[in-house]
C-alpha cells in the first residue's frame, strides 16, 4: 500500500470525524497555534523591518539574521523550553515567535532598503513628511516582499507547529506523534496529508493575497519586467 | 550544565556527529547535481521556468516530518528516506539560485565569447558557469545548512542524527544533552559556510577578496 492509500483510508474513516481531538478539531486548534505566533511576529517584525530599511541603520545584523536562520534546529530549541518550562504555553509560543521573526523582518527590511533612491527623492521634494514616506510610498512598494517574508514564516510555523506535538502541543501534530508512538500508520500517514494540504493551502492564500493587496501599478510593473 | 557528560560520550556525540553530516551534506550535493541540468534548461528554454518554480515552491512547503512520513512505504525508516526528502528541499533552493547565477551573465560578455568562437556548450561550460558560481554557491550553502539542521527532524521517525540528544535530553530532562546538540548543530552550520567560501574562492579566483 501507498502513503496515499493509507492517507486516505485514514482520512475517509467517519470515526476519525468527531468528538475531541477529531479531525476537524485538530485542524482548527493547528490553524490557531500557527496563526497566533505568526501575529506576534509580524507585529514586531514588520515595523523593525521596515524602520531598518529607512533607516539603514543596524542592516547588518539583518543580513547576518537571515543567514543563520536557517541553521537553528526547531526540535532542539523546543525540547530545550520544555525541559526548563515543562508543557506550558509559553514552551510552545515562544519558539514560534522568535522563529518567525526572521523571515518577517528581512523581507520587510530588503523591500524598504531595495526602494529606488529616486522615488524617496521624488517623494521628498513633493513635500511629504518621513512618516508620509514611509507609510504611503515605501511600504507600498514593499509590499511584494513583505508578504513573502509573512509566507515564508507562515508555512515555517504550520511545519513547527506539527513538529511541537512532540512537546505535548494539539493539532495535526497529534496524529503523528501519537501514531508513530504507538506503531500505527494510518493516523501518520493522515496527519501528515493534512499538514501537507493545510502547507499548500496557506500558500494560496498568500498567493491569493498578494494579488489582492500589491498596488495595481507595481503589479503592472512586475508584468512588464 | 554538567560538563562532565561531554568527555563520558564522547564516542556517542562524536557518531551523531558523522551521521547529522553524512544527512546533511549528501542531500544539498545531490540537489546541486540535479539542479545544474534542471537550472541549465530553465535559463535557456525560459518557458520551462514558471512552471518549475511553481512545483518547486510547493514542494519547499511540506513540512520535513510530512514528507519523511510519506516516504516510509517506499523507503522504510531509513537513511535513504531522509536523504531522498532533504534532497527534494535542497533542490528546491539551488535551482532558483542557477537559474538567476545563469541569467545573471552580463549580455555583452555572452557576446564576447560568442565573438570568439565559442560554441554554446563551451560557452556554457567556460564562461557563463564559472561567472554563475558565487550565486549557486549562495544556494548550496542554504540548501546545506537547511539540510544539516532538517536532518536532526529524522530522529522522529528514529534515523539517527544529533536530533537523538535533544530527544534524549528530553526524556531523561537532562538539558547538558540539548545544549551539546544545539551548538554542535550551529557549528557544523558555521563550518559549512567557511569551507563554501573556501571553494568560491578556488573556484573563482578573478573575484576581488573581500
Amino acid at each position: 500500500m501507498s502513503f496515499f492509500s493509507y492517507a486516505w483510508d485514514w482520512v475517509t474513516q467517519s470515526a476519525n470525524w468527531h468528538g475531541s481531538g477529531g479531525i476537524p478539531q485538530q485542524i482548527l486548534a493547528h490553524l490557531g497555534y500557527s496563526a497566533l505566533p505568526l501575529l506576534i511576529a509580524a507585529l514586531i517584525g514588520i515595523p523593525a523591518g521596515v524602520a531598518i530599511g529607512h533607516t539603514g541603520r543596524g542592516a547588518v545584523v539583518v543580513v547576518n539574521l537571515a543567514n543563520a536562520w536557517r541553521a537553528i534546529p526547531t526540535l532542539g530549541l523546543l525540547t530545550l523550553l520544555a525541559v526548563y518550562l515543562g508543557f506550558s504555553f509559553l514552551t510552545w509560543l515562544l519558539p514560534l515567535v522568535v522563529l518567525a521573526i526572521p523571515p518577517i523582518l528581512v523581507n520587510a527590511y530588503e523591500g524598504v532598503a531595495g526602494v529606488d533612491p529616486g522615488v524617496r527623492d521624488a517623494a521628498t521634494g513633493a513635500g511629504m513628511t518621513p512618516w508620509q514616506q514611509v507609510t504611503r510610498v515605501e511600504v507600498p512598494i514593499a509590499l511584494p516582499l513583505i508578504l513573502v517574508g509573512l509566507r515564508t514564516a507562515a508555512i515555517f510555523v504550520v511545519a513547527t507547529a506539527t513538529i511541537a506535538a512532540y512537546i505535548g502541543l494539539g493539532g495535526l501534530g497529534r496524529f503523528i506523534i501519537d501514531g508513530l508512538d504507538s506503531y500505527q500508520y494510518g493516523p501518520v500517514a493522515g496527519g501528515a496529508l493534512l499538514v501537507v494540504i493545510l502547507a499548500v493551502l496557506v500558500l494560496a492564500f498568500f498567493a491569493g493575497l498578494s494579488r489582492l493587496v500589491v498596488p495595481a501599478g507595481l503589479r503592472r510593473q512586475g508584468k512588464a519586467e | 550544565m554538567s560538563w562532565s557528560w561531554i568527555p563520558g560520550n564522547g564516542a556517542l556525540i562524536w557518531q551523531l556527529t558523522r551521521e547529522n553530516i553524512y544527512l546533511g551534506v549528501v542531500p544539498a550535493l545531490l540537489g546541486l547535481v540535479i539542479s545544474l541540468p534542471l537550472g541549465i534548461v530553465a535559463a535557456r528554454w525560459r518557458w520551462f521556468y514558471p512552471p518549475a518554480l511553481t512545483v518547486v515552491s510547493v514542494i519547499y512547503a511540506i513540512p520535513a516530518i510530512a514528507l519523511f512520513i510519506a516516504l516510509i512505504p517506499a523507503l522504510g525508516l531509513t537513511d535513504t528516506n531522509v536523504i531522498v526528502a532533504l534532497t527534494l528541499f535542497s533542490l528546491c533552493v539551488i535551482l532558483p539560485n542557477v537559474v538567476a547565477g545563469l541569467r545573471g551573465v552580463p549580455e555583452p560578455v555572452r557576446q564576447a565569447a560568442t565573438a570568439m568562437g565559442y560554441g554554446a556548450v563551451r560557452r556554457l561550460v567556460t564562461v557563463e558557469l564559472p561567472l554563475a558560481v558565487p550565486v549557486i554557491l549562495g544556494g548550496l550553502r542554504v540548501g546545506m545548512v537547511s539540510s544539516i539542521s532538517l536532518a536532526t527532524i529524522g530522529q522522529l521517525i528514529g534515523v539517527s542524527s544529533l536530533g537523538y540528544l535533544f530527544i534524549d535530553g528530553l526524556q531523561r530532562s537532562f538539558p547538558t544533552e540539548i545544549y551539546v546538540g544545539l551548538v554542535l548543530i550551529i557549528a557544523l552550520a558555521v563550518a559549512c559556510d567557511l569551507i563554501l567560501a573556501g571553494v568560491r574562492r578556488a573556484l573563482t579566483p578573478w573575484a576581488a577578496r573581500s
